[in-house]
């Protein structure tokens, strides 16, 4: 190896000697294989292995060990950082594409930490979500623009034949993460939770396995260009459908789940051979244009009876508020709309950082053009890409979103520590990966736990800053914009948001 | 700047009488029930919705209407000479008075629309006086159209109510509904279009509350053709029970439903038609939720109502006496009128007390 083929280390893991007992649970533990023990069980690290997934430091029973970043330093320089001076490195190393995984963790501005909510003082009164009905019930599908009333025997009749629409009780779904990169216990815990709660898991593309198929109320089915796992079963063992056209990690890529996460189980799940790489397509290679959406929108409504919404899932990209009305139009129930710091299990660097728009100015647009075109009913809106608490959900809320997902959140409960290295299959935490020594140690009866206690959280956020606002149902807050201000937001970016600066 | 470019919170007084009978009666009733709220008011606005006052010409539509300028005016004339055939046209007469102070010009027009433009626009006659009411409000600054319904119309601007039904001369009106409203804006100088009642058509509301949920009330009603530019939040009120009850067909108490809605709690303890109703209909209309106080009287050419918010954040009292109904947001305004009440009682939370003039005078 040639001095030119090295990297320097992107992370420094320190043993103090003092501290360590030599117990062995961090070497166990790293599922990447950055530490061992010698003949006197003393703790090595490989410092070129290790990618700060923190397990080795939440175990270690004496805090004996430290991660930091690597402390041999380079000329400063604030344009060519570090990471793209190795990436540079790297690619010359293997003339390859950069990957990565989760959201994109490049300092773009944040528009949610520039907008902020309103409260009631004096004029009108607060709410105290102790005392008085808050509710955050919400109803995922087209809704009717007007309603039909039959007045007989002394009774209102409702005539109108509703579309099917799906119950939940809080606005919130687990975002799409498909099994194959996740793991089945990391599936079976999000499913879990999503019943207790009342709200709906995702799928993501990598079918049903079959562990989950008691659970088909609380499931978001999807169909996405590889179509893995699809047939009638399938499309009958959920509560809604979901066409995933884009993603907003990585708008406009396909994805590619690498062989060596494909076991026997994640082979008949996909039903694909075991072992083969599952690639799904760029695009849907039935669906070249919007004409084409409609006719699977439509296939699979025939297919499943009529009897549960069909939604399509789009990354935010440049022309997100026409396309959405488009996708309204093709008759879909509702729209998930991506956001560019949605999370993956493994895409393109310079996809994932560079391509689409963020989830803020998205949702504002799509919302405003859905109103303009008179077509809003026609569909639920729903946000997805970086909702981190809940104050960024009850701003996109706020915005025009009718549901968020959470997928990063959710993986976080789950024990998740952001080191994107989800693609690699190593997840020391059990989550992004197929291996058995750790898949097994993320225990669905406990992780699922976490995800309803989240849920929960949330949930009482939401309604304590409902309170705020003196709104007592969820319908009051979706779209009420005026209960938001912005600070420090160019005058064009109040324009799309539809949102005034704070002080007016 | 003109103040109503800004959303304008208030607190208020308001209050109602009607008889049953369509007997009509001056205005100096409920000008004395005002003047008993002085309080709840600031000086800012005030206002009255009268019903049966011109029943010379009761298949006209009366629009009342204020200007900033004379050229506003202009505009607005030219505007309705096209569309309507204008059967008389008068100023609003006034008395000057101390208390009020640089009033806009104030006429009334008494039209019908032109059979040839509804034939050209495929219209019914009361969308189309709807459009044209949005259109003036909405393109030609400086007009304003307070009332537009047949054998009424509403009176308002800046001052007490009492003071402004002085100045109004409302001694001299008859009418068997009469609506009246105080406000006490928070944030604004005063602006005679933001006083209320607002209307259109022959619907008035006067509020007293702060709806929390106007901005999304407000974007609800666009996709449905009603442009809210007088920015207050009463306004979404009257273009609500317009769509739910003129557009859409719905039951009165129906639409009370939309706007104070039942809770999910009570919904899920419903027989099960019931239950598929409330549902759909918080499914379809839950962004027309009047979220946040409200003591609403709404009144058109044959009933009055009065509605609370769903956990009652603000008073409003019934009181009843032969063929005479009152609303008020105290007892004492009532009293003042009539000491020897039937009945009186405050209104329940989100539950409407409809009274309904028993001939149908408007007809």
């Amino acid at each position: 190896m040639s001095v030119l083929d090295k990297l320097l280390p992107e992370f420094f893991v320190k043993i103090d000697r003092d501290l360590c007992i030599k117990c062995g649970q961090c070497v166990n533990n790293c599922g990447f294989s950055a530490l061992l023990q010698d003949k006197d069980k003393n703790v090595k690290p490989i410092h070129e292995k290790c990618v700060a997934c923190q397990r080795c430091m939440f175990v270690c029973p004496t805090k004996a060990i430290q991660i930091m970043k690597f402390p041999g330093t380079q000329k400063h320089n604030d344009y060519w950082n570090p990471e793209y001076i190795n990436n540079i490195k790297k690619q010359a190393n293997t003339g390859g594409i950069l990957l990565t995984a989760a959201g994109t963790d490049k300092p773009y501005p944040i528009i949610f930490d520039r907008l902020f909510l309103d409260a009631c003082q004096v004029t009108n009164p607060s709410i105290d979500p102790l005392r008085e009905p808050m509710e955050i019930i919400s109803y995922l599908g087209e809704k009717p623009s007007d309603i039909a009333i039959e007045f007989k025997d002394n009774n209102y009749i409702l005539k109108n034949k509703l579309k099917p629409n799906i119950k939940l009780s809080s606005p919130i779904i687990f975002a799409a993460m498909s099994y194959g990169a996740i793991s089945l216990n990391a599936h079976k815990s999000l499913v879990r939770a999503a019943r207790e709660c009342g709200i709906l898991m995702n799928t993501g593309e990598g079918g049903l396995h079959k562990d989950l198929y008691e659970y088909a109320d609380n499931i978001i089915v999807q169909v996405a260009s590889g179509r893995f796992g699809v047939d009638s079963d399938y499309l009958k063992r959920a509560a809604a459908i979901e066409i995933k056209v884009g993603q907003g990690a990585k708008p406009g890529i396909g994805g590619h789940l690498p062989g060596y996460k494909v076991d026997d189980e994640v082979s008949s799940t996909r039903m694909i051979p075991k072992g083969t790489d599952a690639l799904s397509p760029a695009p849907h290679h039935d669906i070249y244009s919007i004409e084409d959406l409609a006719q699977l929108i439509a296939s699979l409504k025939e297919a499943t009876d009529y009897s549960k919404p069909i939604g399509v899932k789009i990354a935010a990209v440049h022309n997100v508020a026409a396309i959405a009305s488009g996708v309204a139009r093709a008759d879909a129930d509702y729209i998930v709309i991506d956001g560019f710091r949605g999370g993956t299990g493994a895409a393109p660097t310079m996809i994932r950082d560079h391509i689409g728009i963020p989830i803020e100015l998205a949702i504002a647009a799509v919302d405003d053009r859905l109103r303009k075109e008179k077509i809003r009913n026609k569909v639920s809106i729903v946000a997805a890409g970086g909702i981190r608490h809940a104050a960024d959900m009850a701003k996109i809320l706020t915005l025009g979103a009718d549901f968020v997902t959470i997928g990063t959140a959710s993986l976080i409960a789950m024990g998740c520590t952001l080191c994107q290295k989800c693609y690699t299959g190593n997840c020391s935490w059990g989550i992004a990966t197929q291996r058995p020594d750790l898949v097994d140690r993320l225990d669905p009866e406990e992780v699922s736990k976490k995800l309803v206690n989240l849920v929960r959280g949330w949930s009482l956020e939401l309604k304590e800053i409902m309170g705020a606002l003196g709104i007592n149902a969820i319908e009051s807050l979706i779209g009420n914009r005026e209960r938001l201000r912005a600070l420090e937001l160019s005058k064009e970016t109040l324009d799309v948001l539809g949102v005034k600066p704070a002080g007016r | 700047m003109i103040p109503a470019l800004e959303h304008i919170p208030s607190g208020c007084a308001a209050a109602g009488i009607m008889n049953k009978s369509g007997i009509r009666i001056s205005g100096d009733a409920i000008m004395d029930m005002m003047s008993v709220m002085h309080s709840r008011s600031n000086g800012l606005g005030g206002g009255f919705a009268a019903y049966g006052i011109y029943p010379e010409t009761p298949d006209n539509y009366c629009l009342h209407i204020m200007f900033d300028t004379e050229s506003a005016k202009r505009e607005v004339d030219s505007l309705i000479e096209e569309n309507f055939i204008v059967e008389r046209q008068e100023k609003i007469p006034t008395k000057i008075i101390k208390e009020i102070k640089d009033p806009p010009l104030l006429w009334r027009y008494f039209v019908l629309p032109k059979p040839e433009k509804l034939v050209a626009k495929n219209m019914h006659a009361d969308d189309f006086v709807v459009k044209l009411v949005m259109l003036i409000n909405t393109r030609i600054p400086g007009s304003y159209v307070n009332s537009s319904g047949k054998n009424m119309g509403v009176f308002k601007g800046v001052g007490y109510p009492e003071d402004i039904g002085r100045f109004f001369m409302l001694e001299k009106y008859g009418a068997y509904i009469w609506t009246a409203h105080g406000r006490f804006p928070t944030n604004t100088p005063g602006w005679w279009a933001g006083a209320h009642p607002f209307s259109i058509l022959d619907w008035t509301v006067v509020h007293n509350g702060e709806i929390s949920s106007y901005g999304i009330n407000k974007r609800f009603l666009e996709t449905y053709g009603y442009e809210c530019v007088l920015l207050t939040d009463t306004e979404v009120i009257a273009y609500t029970f317009d769509l739910l009850v003129r557009k859409h067909g719905l039951p009165l108490d129906i639409a009370c439903n939309v706007v104070a809605s039942k809770f999910w709690k009570d919904i899920e303890l419903m027989p099960e038609e019931e239950k598929k109703l409330h549902t759909a209909l918080r499914m379809t209309y839950g962004n027309l939720l009047l979220n946040g106080p409200f003591a609403i009287i709404v009144a058109t050419n044959n009933y009055m109502m009065g509605l609370n918010d769903r956990i009652k954040l603000r008073p409003l009292v019934y009181g009843k006496k032969g063929e005479f109904s009152y609303l008020a947001s105290e007892e004492s305004s009532i009293r003042k009128v009539e000491s020897n009440l039937d009945d009186v009682y405050s209104l329940v939370a989100g539950k409407p007390l409809k009274v309904e003039v028993s001939k149908d005078v408007c007809a």
